[in-house]
C-alpha cells in the first residue's frame, strides 16, 4: 500500500478513535469525584509565592536576604 | 558556578533594596557561595565560550567578505561586532574574582528587561503598521528615493513580524519568566545567564529578521520570512527558552502545575515544532542568504498554512491564554472562575487548533478533504474559544464593580471580548461558502487586526500595567488617567480599523465576483482598488489612534519607573 493511503486510513480510523478517547479520557478525569478540592486549591496558585520561591527549610540567613 | 552579590537587587527583596553591611559580610562568608573559599574565577566553561565566540567572529569576518548578497554580507557584520563584542566581555571578565550574587530570589531582571523590549517593539510595529497603511491609501509614500527599502512589499513582512514576534514575542518570553516563576514558586532554571542568553538571542533575531526583510532576504513563507541561519539562530534560542521553562516547571515547589503554565508550555513546544519542520530547507550557499524549500508545490503550501495557523493558534491564542489565565485572576483579586473549565479549554484548543490550517486553502489544489477536515476544526473551535472567554470573564463575578473603576481590568475585559469577538467570527470565514468571498479581500486583514490588536495588544497592554509597578517597586502605575486615554484610543482605533475592514472587504468580494447579463465581469481589479480609498484613509486613522494610544503607555512606563510623584486620579472612586 502507498505511503500516502495508509497514513490517511490510519489517520481517520485507529488515530482519531485513540485520540477521541484520550480527550473523552481527560474530560471524565477533570470531573472525577473528589477533583472539587483540588481544583480550587490550585486555583488558589497565583496568590501564593508572589514576591519570592517557596522554601519551607531556607536557612535564616538565605531568609535575611530576600526580606 | 554560582556567583553572589552583584548589582541591584530585586526591589522586593528587602525595603530599602540595598544589603546592609552586615548582611554583606554575611554575603561574603555565607552558606549560598558555591566552592569553599575565595578564589579566582577560573572555570573551563569562559575558555570553552572564547573558544567558541572566537572562532564565530572569524567566521562571520570570512562571510562578511564572501557573502553573495547584501541582506548576508549586513547579517555576517551584525554577528561579527555581536560575537566580537561578547568574545571581549568574556575575555576581560575570564580571571576576575566571582562575584557575589543572589542565587534564592527570583530572576526579575531579564523581566524588567522584556517589559521595556515589549514597549519598544510595540511602538515600533505599530509605527510601521502605520506607515504601510497610508503606503496602500496614498501610494505615492513609496518614496522614489528609499526604493527599494521602503517599499511596501517589503516594509509589510517588517510590521507583521515586528508587531507578533518583537512585540507579542517579548510579551510571552518576559511573562511566561514571571508567571513560571511565580505559578512554581521556583527561580528560573538555569540562572541569571540563561534567562539572559533567551533575552538577547531573541532581540538579536528579531534585529537580523528586520533588516534581511528591508534587504530583500526572504524565503517568501508568510510569517516565516526569515532565511535559513536566522531560523537556525532562532531554534538555539527558542531550546534554551524551551530549557529553561521545563527547567523550571521541574523543580518547582508547588504541587501542581497551575494551567497558565500547560498554556505556555504548549505554546514554546508547539512554536519549536512548528518553526522546525515548516523552516526545512536546504542553503544554496553557505555565504548566501538565499534557500530553497525541500517541499513543493501543495505540499508547501499546505506545510506553510499548518505553520501559519499555528502560529496563530499557538502563538497569538494558546502563549496569550497563559498570560490571560494568570494576569486576569492576579488583578481581579479572585481566583478562576472554573478550574474544570480551564482544563477542558487547554486540552480542546490543543486538539482542535492543529487541524485548522487547511482552511487556508479553500479552493485551491489541497484535496477537497483536507479543507473539509480543516473548515469542520475550525468551527468545533469556537466552543473551546468561548469557553476560555467565558471563563476569564466569569473570573470578574462578585467583582463587575471594578469595571468602572480599574481601568486594567476594563482593558482586560475588552480583550476577552475581542477575544470572542474574533473567534466567532474565524470559524465563520472558515466555511468554505463565506470564505469563497472574503479570501483575498481585506476582511481577511480586519478579522486579523480585531484579534491582534484587541486580544493580543489589550492583554499584553494589560500585562505591562500590572508588570511595570510590581517589577519597580511602585505603588501604581504613574497615571491611571493615561490608562483611561489609552483605553479609549486604542478601542475606538481597534473599531474603526476592524469597520473599514469589513466595508471594504466585502465590497471587494462582492465587486470581483459580479457579473453582467452575459456572465461577463463587470469591475476590472483597479475599480476596487479606487473604490476602496476612504476605507483604506479610515484605517490608516485607526492605526494613528492606536498607536498613539501605545506611545502615551510608554510614557506612562517611562514616568513609573522613574518613580516620579504618584497620582492616584480616578482610582477607588465610584460612579454614583
Amino acid at each position: 500500500m502507498e505511503t500516502y493511503t495508509f497514513l490517511r486510513q490510519l489517520a481517520d480510523s485507529w488515530v482519531l478513535l485513540a485520540m477521541t478517547l484520550f480527550f473523552v479520557g481527560v474530560v471524565a478525569w477533570a470531573f472525577r469525584p473528589g477533583s472539587r478540592a483540588m481544583h480550587d486549591e490550585i486555583a488558589q496558585t497565583p496568590f501564593r509565592n508572589e514576591d519570592k520561591p517557596m522554601d519551607a527549610n531556607a536557612p535564616s540567613k538565605s531568609k535575611e536576604l530576600q526580606s | 558556578m554560582t556567583k553572589i552579590g552583584s548589582g541591584r537587587l530585586d526591589p522586593h527583596q528587602g525595603p530599602t533594596g540595598t544589603f546592609t553591611p552586615k548582611q554583606q559580610h554575611e554575603v561574603a562568608a555565607g552558606p549560598v557561595f558555591i566552592g569553599a573559599a575565595p578564589r579566582r574565577g577560573f572555570s573551563m566553561g569562559n575558555y570553552i565560550k572564547l573558544i567558541a565566540l572566537g572562532l564565530i567572529t572569524l567566521f562571520a569576518a570570512i562571510a562578511a567578505n564572501w557573502g553573495r548578497d547584501a541582506a548576508y554580507i549586513v547579517h555576517a557584520v551584525i554577528i561579527m561586532v555581536v560575537a566580537g563584542f561578547m568574545f571581549l566581555r568574556v575575555l576581560r571578565a575570564t580571571d576576575n574574582p566571582v562575584k557575589a550574587v543572589a542565587t534564592d530570589g527570583y530572576i526579575d531582571d531579564v523581566i524588567r528587561a522584556g517589559v521595556i523590549a515589549t514597549g519598544f517593539w510595540g511602538v515600533v510595529g505599530f509605527l510601521v503598521g502605520v506607515i504601510i497603511a497610508f503606503q496602500l491609501a496614498f501610494p505615492q509614500l513609496n518614496f522614489e528615493f528609499l526604493q527599494p527599502y521602503g517599499n511596501f512589499g517589503r516594509l509589510r513582512p517588517l510590521h507583521t513580524s515586528a508587531v507578533i514576534f518583537a512585540f507579542g514575542g517579548n510579551a510571552l518570553i518576559m511573562s511566561s519568566f514571571y508567571i513560571v516563576q511565580r505559578t512554581c514558586g521556583a527561580r528560573l532554571w538555569g540562572g541569571a545567564s540563561l534567562s539572559w542568553f533567551v533575552f538577547w538571542g531573541y532581540q538579536l533575531f528579531i534585529v537580523l529578521a528586520a533588516t534581511g526583510y528591508l534587504l530583500g532576504s526572504t524565503q517568501s513563507k508568510e510569517y516565516a520570512e526569515p532565511e535559513w541561519y536566522v531560523d537556525i539562530w532562532l531554534t538555539v534560542v527558542w531550546l534554551a527558552f524551551l530549557a529553561v521553562y521545563l527547567g523550571t516547571i521541574f523543580k518547582r515547589t508547588e504541587k501542581h502545575i497551575y494551567v497558565a503554565n500547560w498554556f505556555l508550555l504548549s505554546f514554546i513546544i508547539t512554536v519549536a515544532m512548528l518553526h522546525l519542520i515548516n523552516n526545512i530547507s536546504i542553503p544554496v550557499s553557505i555565504w548566501g542568504s538565499k534557500s530553497v524549500q525541500i517541499f513543493s508545490g501543495v505540499q508547501d503550501a499546505m506545510t506553510q498554512w499548518w505553520y501559519g495557523h499555528n502560529a496563530v493558534g499557538f502563538f497569538l491564542t494558546a502563549g496569550f491564554l497563559g498570560m490571560m489565565y494568570y494576569f486576569v485572576p492576579k488583578q481581579a483579586g479572585r481566583p478562576v472562575y472554573s478550574y474544570k473549565l480551564s482544563i477542558i479549554h487547554f486540552w480542546a484548543l490543543i486538539f482542535l487548533y492543529i487541524w485548522a490550517g487547511p482552511h487556508h486553502l479553500h479552493y485551491t489544489a489541497l484535496p477537497d478533504w483536507a479543507s473539509t477536515l480543516g473548515m469542520v476544526f475550525s468551527i468545533i473551535l469556537w466552543m473551546p474559544s468561548w469557553g476560555g472567554m467565558i471563563n476569564g470573564l466569569m473570573t470578574l463575578q462578585g467583582a463587575w464593580d471594578k469595571l468602572r473603576t480599574d481601568p486594567i481590568i476594563r482593558m482586560m475585559v475588552i480583550s476577552l471580548a475581542f477575544y470572542g469577538m474574533s473567534t466567532f467570527e474565524g470559524p465563520m470565514m472558515s466555511i468554505r461558502a463565506v470564505n469563497s468571498l472574503s479570501h483575498y479581500t481585506d476582511w481577511t486583514i480586519g478579522h486579523v487586526h480585531s484579534g491582534a490588536l484587541g486580544w493580543n495588544g489589550m492583554i499584553t497592554f494589560s500585562a505591562l500595567y500590572f508588570l511595570t509597578p510590581k517589577l519597580w517597586g511602585r505603588a501604581s502605575m504613574y497615571s491611571m488617567s493615561a490608562i483611561n486615554w489609552h483605553f479609549w484610543l486604542a478601542t475606538i482605533g481597534i473599531i474603526l480599523y476592524a469597520a473599514s475592514m469589513w466595508v471594504t472587504g466585502i465590497m471587494e468580494g462582492l465587486m470581483w465576483r459580479e457579473v453582467d447579463a452575459n456572465g461577463f465581469l463587470v469591475n476590472s481589479f483597479a475599480d476596487t482598488v479606487s473604490a476602496k480609498f476612504p476605507m483604506y484613509v479610515v484605517r490608516g486613522l485607526g492605526g494613528v489612534l492606536y498607536l498613539t494610544g501605545a506611545l502615551i503607555m510608554t510614557w506612562n512606563m517611562w514616568m513609573t519607573i522613574r518613580g516620579g510623584a504618584k497620582q492616584k486620579a480616578l482610582v477607588g472612586i465610584p460612579a454614583e
